[in-house]
């Protein structure tokens, strides 16, 4: 492993200056070029056709959902969109490519010259955009052999599910001036990007699944010198966390190269869960990719009245959505941070308050009893099996003093079961609370008599040990006592 | 402009096509009459000829993102040189990132 500087003294001593290209698969039913099923995984190869596999003679079509979607996301970042622009071949040869060259855009992308400001802890940082381009990804390869990693495999095994998905390239200028707050910004930035690529519906964008993930740029130059220095590059970077532990770490690496008067190497790095980077390819003289206009593929040009359509259908920027429905629900800081921190939950409060439920509730249910069993079966909150609808109608029930919140969790069992409506499920069950008082008064006379030295305690006055007559209760009546109700007949009994 | 052989070697590198000595000496030449060829388009080409790298003057050639049938991975597998797991079997690789 490398020698690495203390952070706060690279701080001192250097300037970094970031760069970040960030890959994102859309979500588009088909691949960017053919009408391959382009939903993730599946058994290898079944997603295959002459067209991604690269066969002699077959001819590519742009899917124009993959082109709508590059337009939007150069939108929601400030972009210009390009009124015309074309495909080109970038030549390599690799194995997770059939075809030996990536269908990509060169010198012609589709949106250009964007921003976005990002705010980290009540700081406005501003990212500019250089470009989005359209590209698509690669075959999947699998390197069998002695070690498993790439470096003494015997031989690899290649997919061609994952060769074609549309792939949007989102490359930034070079930020500078961040300072030590370098990979906290960038990490920042990757999860605007991540919560902006959800809201606008054009990408799965789940960083651990691949379908986002980041070349990180970083170079350092000496402290006000207003210079570029020679860069590393980071590849696929898959979590926010790793973003930032990436550029932490080079920034200390270089800062010990640089220290001990070496040079940094321009080149590709890889990174390691375990918190460092290895280097890859050199890339001095390397990158030569041949790019030339694909000749398969006519130009896009999308006109300003299509692009006005698509600026139409854009979501209200998350961070602006945000805060107006933390202001609407009444949300403290924290409380929305929870929300914030759980994907999916945002929507689906915003829903289940739509559906007539408080939004108090709504939050209790998804975050507590709903996420638990989400998280138990390792699934996003939106997968748990329960519709927003249905959460509102189970806390209707609960208004109503028909169940508590404990029988409230046995209809949610039920609704999962495919029981039917929360009505039918506490009805088929027998879940409703009792409150009727000759049923909850003989199970207080039994509590009583069955505790005597309690109830002694609550007639001299200690009115908080009918606590232990209610849950003696409650167990009795397996949760489906009003507990309210019993609490009131006890204390007119022992007063 | 004149190709040295060092141009053609390194183009023959990127290209994987592993020519020999003689092969660069006679290339190197060859090539250049190509691009001169090429180079006379140029010449003949006037400022009031629009550059082109399409014969069709079509945009917004789009496919609805509706899914088709793939190949089933036997088809897909069919040519393959080697195969494993249902997965093309492709050489070691040495020299460049995964």
């Amino acid at each position: 492993m490398s020698d690495l500087m203390d952070y706060d003294e690279v701080m001192e001593r250097f300037d970094p200056a970031l760069g970040l290209e960030v890959h994102v698969e859309l979500n588009t039913a088909t691949k960017m070029f053919c009408g391959c099923d382009n939903t993730p995984g599946g058994e290898p190869n079944t997603k295959t056709c002459p067209v991604c596999l690269g066969l002699p003679g077959s001819l590519p079509v742009v899917n124009g959902k993959a082109v709508e979607s590059a337009i939007r996301i150069g939108l929601a970042l400030n972009c210009q969109v390009a009124s015309w622009c074309r495909f080109a071949r970038k030549n390599y040869f690799y194995p997770d490519m059939t075809k030996n060259f990536q269908t990509s855009q060169y010198d012609e992308p589709i949106c250009f010259d964007g921003h976005v400001n990002i705010d980290v802890d009540g700081e406005t940082y501003r990212i500019d955009i250089e470009r989005v381009h359209m590209e698509e990804d690669a075959g999947k390869l699998t390197h069998a052999g002695v070690t498993g990693r790439i470096h003494g495999a015997d031989y690899s095994l290649v997919d061609y599910n994952r060769a074609g998905t549309p792939l949007m390239e989102i490359v930034t200028r070079p930020i500078l001036g961040l300072g030590e707050r370098t990979p906290v910004v960038a990490r920042a930035y990757m999860a605007h990007l991540r919560e902006l690529m959800v809201a606008l519906g054009v990408s799965d964008a789940r960083m651990e699944a691949g379908n986002m993930r980041c070349d990180a740029n970083v170079s350092l130059a000496p402290k006000g010198a207003h210079v570029l220095g020679t860069r590393s590059e980071t590849k696929n970077v898959n979590s926010l966390k790793a973003v930032e532990g990436a550029l932490r770490h080079e920034i200390r690496r270089q800062g010990a190269l640089l220290a001990a008067g070496e040079r940094v190497i321009q080149e590709t790095r890889h990174w390691h869960e375990e918190g460092w980077t290895s280097p890859g390819r050199s890339k001095e003289e390397a990158e030569d990719y041949r790019y030339f206009p694909e000749p398969d593929l006519v130009p896009v040009a999308a006109g300003a009245s299509w692009v006005e359509q698509l600026r139409a259908t854009l979501p209200e920027p998350p961070a602006q959505r945000r805060a107006r429905l933390q202001a609407a629900w009444g949300f403290a800081d924290l409380e929305m941070r929870d929300v914030t921190g759980t994907p999916g939950s945002i929507d689906l409060i915003e829903a289940t308050v739509t559906a007539g439920a408080s939004a108090a509730s709504a939050r209790k249910w998804w975050l507590g009893e709903l996420a638990r069993r989400a998280n138990e079966r390792g699934i996003e909150l939106a997968e748990v099996g329960v519709s927003a609808a249905q959460v509102a109608g189970v806390q209707r029930l609960v208004d109503a003093g028909t169940i508590n919140d404990k029988l409230a969790r046995a209809v949610f069992d039920g609704l999962l079961a495919g029981e039917g409506t929360p009505d039918e499920i506490v009805a088929a069950r027998g879940l409703a609370v009792v409150s009727d008082d000759g049923a909850l008064g003989a199970a207080v006379d039994a509590a009583i008599a069955a505790h005597p030295d309690v109830a002694q305690k609550i007639r001299d006055g200690k009115v908080q040990a009918a606590g232990a007559l209610i849950g003696a209760i409650m167990k009795q009546m397996r949760g489906k006592a009003d507990a309210a109700r019993v609490r009131q007949l006890i204390l007119e009994k022992l007063s | 402009m004149a190709l040295t052989t060092a141009d053609v070697a390194r183009l023959a590198d990127l290209a994987r096509i592993e020519l020999s000595a003689e092969e660069l000496e006679r290339f190197a030449p060859e090539l250049d009459i190509v691009l001169a060829a090429v180079a006379s388009v140029s010449e003949v080409a006037g400022s009031d000829v629009t550059p082109m790298s399409h014969a069709l003057a079509l945009t917004n050639v789009f496919r609805d993102d509706v899914v088709r049938p793939s190949l089933t991975p036997a088809q897909a597998l069919a040519m393959a040189p080697a195969v494993e797991d249902d997965r093309f079997r492709a050489p070691r690789i040495l020299t460049e990132e995964g």
